[in-house]
């Protein structure tokens, strides 16, 4: 059964590290230090593909201060599949596989003495021809990045080696008969490229390995039980051996489920037998850490004249760097979710290239397919005249539709979403001259995931939850919300701690907007269990059954008054006189978290195109989104806004650039153009519930969806603002005056 | 690294003469502490010319302003005099950085930077701005355009450095303005900048004038084509678009990160175009 009548969950009370961080106390990965610490740095490569016939670091060990020097020789590839991506990604072996690869690794007593090291280490590369973009990539006489991949799913069978590493197909129906039936047909070709995650925060760590093979690290990470796993794999060692701690983050969004520096810092601290930090420039976080693909589209759709979809197909291609895994397949299942359709068929290309290997980026691979199927569902519904809204409404997924990508859909808020849009005061307001307005709508699955969760009754009624996925959005003050909320207490009595590696079970990274979700459901749980120990121990100071006494209002009361007639009992009393009940009063949660509800949005956003030079100004922009139910509607809001704002980025000037050369030309925050808080307007929200039923209160995940719809609904905009139709990202000025001067739009 | 703080600019000249490698100099650090930072080779001396008093303040002089070297943008902002006669200047000065880098960053610097996309320079070369050179020998007067030669390149010699930047005193009716394009709106880099000023007879008609183009050439380009088509005209529509044109015809700007060789020469023609009109009306030109 859902809950619906909360004291608690649905307020906004304050973050509880909103003090730490406004204060500066807050720990993030590069304030730690410790006794005796050196200092690492990494020598990358300069070229873009490059086989390594030789290393030689001896005149970088023989400078006083140095005090370990690693390379590919000190990494044994490992046994386990998982981890030989990583491994290689970690330390290039034969060949350096992108501008940035890191190649060698040294820890010194200061940085100016490793900095004069790196110097020293002397590599033989061989350049070899190189590939950077996703088409170029798949063309038959590409350069292979890895001799003997075989594309799998290739039919009939890949006979020769291939960047194309898979290919996914999803889909139902039958597209050719659905095209058929089309009476209009729109088929167009998208390109965006690849951006960043952007967060503030580099990848930083500590590493401390010890003398036994006990090793503790410090790091910034969206997971420290995944960093305890795969670092334990890289340098084999015993996870329980390996304590990781999490720092604070200053952003993730996907970029920090992986590790890049950590398995680095502590090879070098194995050998150099002292702590070594390793923290990252933003000029190697743009070269080496994991930005996300970049991609080639192709999308056919059919529609009656009445506007209803007779077929959808599309054919995705993602590079995803160096090594395979770009999530083509999760925009082969997300794009076409939010319609209900009778025939559709997507295929997705899992390309490789030399641009480091893509890591999670917030939805990873949906916005994408949403550019560029959500931009032909435009151009249909203007085509036939008919409000962008109300053709989406008309061919809107509901509960029961089968999925594009499978599964047959329970309660959706997708409709609520587009219902919501249509009365909203932006939907009804005018534009001026050379404005547009777009809208677009957005899937994100969401996960639940290996989750545990220990919740300690203090002596004094004060409770610690205690739970191992890094705060990343908000989750602290969304746990002691529900904790609070299930023991009746309040919201300051609780405080949620981010526990290490080796005080709780395993939990998986923070990703797939699970930890509200899963988290919160492994704490609900928890804080039940502690209410039945409570209700115990009441019952044995009253002599009365346990099932005869109930919770209620933060306190233990007799369940009727043929129960007997006590006092209720306080959470603080029964606490208090825990030792002499039984003892310590915890509750626990530790499961695989199943029942993560899918969350739909639609972003409606107005922009401004300057006809002369071709820059796009967002005067307005609005979100509606089904949260499920909102705990802390501030850090809902806040999720649904991050979004849309990496969204505008993404959209009009973030790319990566690559030279002919084949290195990053703009590895920099000057050159790769986040926007800076003036150039985004407020963005307004709208939480629409629509309950979960596999969440006790109902929640869905929120933090990825919202990312979905933005490029979209920017383009959409765009296009009409400047009478031609923007296919390739970022909108960039250079690129929009271009269109729109070939269009005979802009001004001469 | 040796630092060096000397109290004139004699002092620092002959630092800086006498220095045995490379020599840098201190004024706001924006670019210099940056630099070092990102992995700089660290020069043998440097010599922070803040403490110079000569070099620290902005004075009047014959009707101009002369506006010390380690003078900080911020402090040029707040001048209310130098604002109202020089607002292009003040205004291109004032889009270096941040707020707080315009607490340190100084005009000199971004002058001596020779950043091909430096803000302050086609302002200072449109206001014909006299940069003052001290030196071992005599001090001596160059036009500010001719400080930087190329990108990261200066006329300065061995012991030179540039101890105050000149802004004359301007006939009635004249106007300066300075725009840049910039795909943001903040925190960014001139993918395109130009600074116009001019002077308008009693009718309205523009006597003389001075265009200034950055971030289209390895240095500002200052065209007279393109002032000329300025000049004789009240800024009407189609003077305007014949010095648009000449603008983006004296452009020579490069493919690269930033945008597109098209793309420049065509904004930098917008850009001058609206830079004029501003100008114009700042000048008391009715549009």
């Amino acid at each position: 059964m859902i809950k619906t009548k909360f004291k608690l969950v649905g307020t906004r009370p304050l973050r509880p590290d909103g003090v730490d961080k406004v204060t500066g106390r807050a720990r993030f990965g590069a304030d730690i230090s410790a006794p005796g610490m050196l200092h690492a740095l990494i020598l990358r490569s300069p070229h873009a593909h490059a086989r390594i016939k030789s290393i030689d670091t001896s005149r970088a060990e023989k400078l006083p201060g140095v005090k370990a020097v690693v390379t590919r020789d000190d990494f044994k590839l490992p046994e386990r599949e998982d981890l030989v991506d990583i491994c290689r990604n970690v330390m290039a072996r034969e060949k350096a596989l992108y501008d940035g690869h890191a190649v060698a690794a040294v820890a010194a007593v200061s940085k100016t003495v490793a900095r004069e090291a790196l110097k020293r280490i002397q590599v033989e590369y061989q350049v070899l021809p190189h590939v950077t973009d996703v088409d170029a990539a798949m063309k038959p006489r590409a350069p292979i990045l890895h001799k003997g991949m075989r594309t799998i799913g290739a039919e009939p069978a890949a006979k020769k080696d291939s960047n194309v590493a898979q290919i996914h197909t999803f889909g139902h129906g039958d597209v050719v008969k659905g095209f058929a039936k089309a009476d209009i047909i729109i088929e167009r070709s998208f390109k965006t490229e690849a951006t960043h995650q952007g967060y503030i925060e580099p990848h930083a760590c500590l590493a401390t390995y010890g003398a036994d093979d006990r090793a503790d690290l410090w790091c910034c990470t969206q997971g420290h039980y995944m960093v305890r796993n795969a670092c334990a794999g890289l340098l084999g060692m015993e996870v329980s051996h390996l304590r990781v701690t999490a720092s604070e983050i200053g952003g993730g969004f996907g970029g920090k489920t992986t590790v890049f520096i950590e398995p680095v810092a502590l090879a070098l601290s194995r050998k150099a037998g002292k702590p070594v930090k390793l923290v990252m420039s933003r000029d190697e976080v743009f070269r080496a850490s994991g930005p996300t693909s970049s991609s080639s589209t192709d999308v056919k759709i059919g529609i009656t004249k009445k506007g209803k979809i007779t077929a959808a197909q599309a054919i995705l291609r993602y590079q995803g760097g160096a090594f395979p895994g770009s999530p083509v397949q999760f925009g082969a299942m997300t794009g076409f979710a939010p319609y209900d359709l009778e025939n559709v068929h997507t295929v997705g290309y899992d390309v490789v290239a030399n641009r480091p290997k893509q890591a999670a980026y917030r939805a990873p691979g949906a916005p994408l397919a949403a550019f560029a199927i959500e931009s032909v569902i435009d151009e249909l519904a203007h085509k036939i005249g008919m409000d962008p809204l109300e053709f989406r409404l008309k061919n809107a997924a509901r509960e029961g539709t089968k999925s594009s990508y499978g599964p047959t859909f329970g309660p959706i808020g997708l409709e609520a979403t587009l219902k919501e849009s249509k009365k909203h005061p932006h939907h009804l307001a005018p534009l001026g001259p050379n404005q547009g307005r777009g809208v677009a709508c957005g899937f994100w699955f969401n996960f639940g995931g290996q989750t545990s969760v220990s919740l300690n009754i203090g002596e004094d009624g004060t409770v610690s939850v205690v739970e191992g996925n890094p705060d990343i959005g908000g989750s602290r003050a969304s746990m002691c919300l529900m904790a609070a909320e299930e023991l009746g207490v309040p919201y300051e009595k609780v405080r949620t701690v981010i526990a290490d590696t080796a005080s709780l079970g395993y939990n998986e990274v923070t990703d797939g907007s699970r930890v509200t979700f899963a988290v919160g459901m492994a704490t609900i749980k928890a804080a039940r269990q502690a209410i039945a120990i409570m209700c115990e121990r009441a019952a044995k100071i009253w002599d009365i059954p346990a099932e005869a006494v109930v919770w209620e209002d933060g306190c233990a009361k007799p369940a009727g008054s043929n129960a007997g007639n006590f006092k209720p009992m306080t959470l603080a009393e029964i606490a208090g006189s825990a030792g002499s009940t039984g003892g310590p009063i915890s509750g626990h949660s530790e499961a695989t978290a199943d029942g993560a509800g899918v969350s739909f949005a639609t972003h409606m956003v107005d922009v401004e195109v300057d006809p002369d030079t071709g820059k796009v100004t967002v005067l307005r922009y609005t979100v509606f989104q089904d949260a499920g139910k909102a705990i802390h509607p501030a850090y809902v809001e806040g999720q649904f806004q991050g979004g849309a704002a990496q969204g505008v980025g993404w959209a009009i000037n973030e790319e990566y650039i690559y030279g002919e050369d084949g290195r990053l030309q703009n590895p920099g925050f000057l050159d790769y153009r986040i926007p800076v808080a003036s150039d985004l307007p407020m963005i307004d929200t709208v939480i629409l519930e629509i309950p979960n039923p596999g969440h006790p209160y109902g929640v869905r995940g929120v933090g990825e969806t919202s990312i979905v719809p933005p490029l979209a609904a920017i383009a959409n905009a765009v296009s009409e603002a400047a009478g031609v139709r923007l296919t390739h990202l970022p909108m960039s000025p250079p690129r929009v005056l271009k269109a729109m001067m070939e269009n005979g739009k802009g001004a001469a | 690294m040796r630092y060096e703080a000397p109290a004139t600019a004699k002092a620092a000249a002959k630092l800086l003469l006498g220095a045995k490698g490379s020599a840098k100099i201190l004024a706001g650090g924006t670019d210099l502490l940056v630099q070092l930072r990102s992995g700089m080779k660290p020069p043998g001396l440097v010599v922070d010319i803040k403490h110079i008093a000569a070099m620290s303040g902005i004075k009047k002089e014959r009707g101009g302003f002369r506006i010390g070297a380690a003078v900080p943008s911020a402090v040029m902002g707040e001048n209310k005099g130098l604002g109202k006669a020089w607002p292009g200047v003040v205004e291109a000065t004032g889009l270096i950085g941040s707020t707080q880098i315009q607490g340190r960053a100084t005009m000199a610097g971004n002058l001596c930077n020779a950043s091909p996309a430096a803000d302050s320079v086609p302002a200072l070369a449109a206001a014909g701005a006299v940069a003052r050179i001290a030196g071992p020998g005599k001090r001596r007067d160059i036009p500010a355009e001719k400080i930087a030669t190329g990108p990261g390149k200066t006329s300065l010699k061995k012991g030179e450095l540039v101890e105050s930047i000149f802004l004359p005193k301007r006939p009635p009716r004249s106007g300066d303005a300075y725009l840049r394009f910039i795909p943001r709106t903040e925190m960014d880099i001139a993918a395109a900048s130009a600074g116009v000023n001019l002077t308008l007879d009693r009718k309205g008609v523009c006597t003389a004038a001075r265009v200034a183009l950055g971030a289209v050439g390895p240095r500002v380009i200052l065209s007279a084509k393109a002032a000329k088509a300025l000049i004789g005209t009240r800024l009407e529509d189609s003077a305007l678009e014949g010095f648009a044109a000449a603008c983006s015809a004296a452009a020579t700007p490069i493919d690269d990160k930033r945008g597109t060789k098209e793309f420049k020469t065509h904004v930098a023609g917008v850009l001058a175009r609206r830079a004029a009109v501003i100008a114009y009306e700042r000048a008391g030109g009715k549009p």
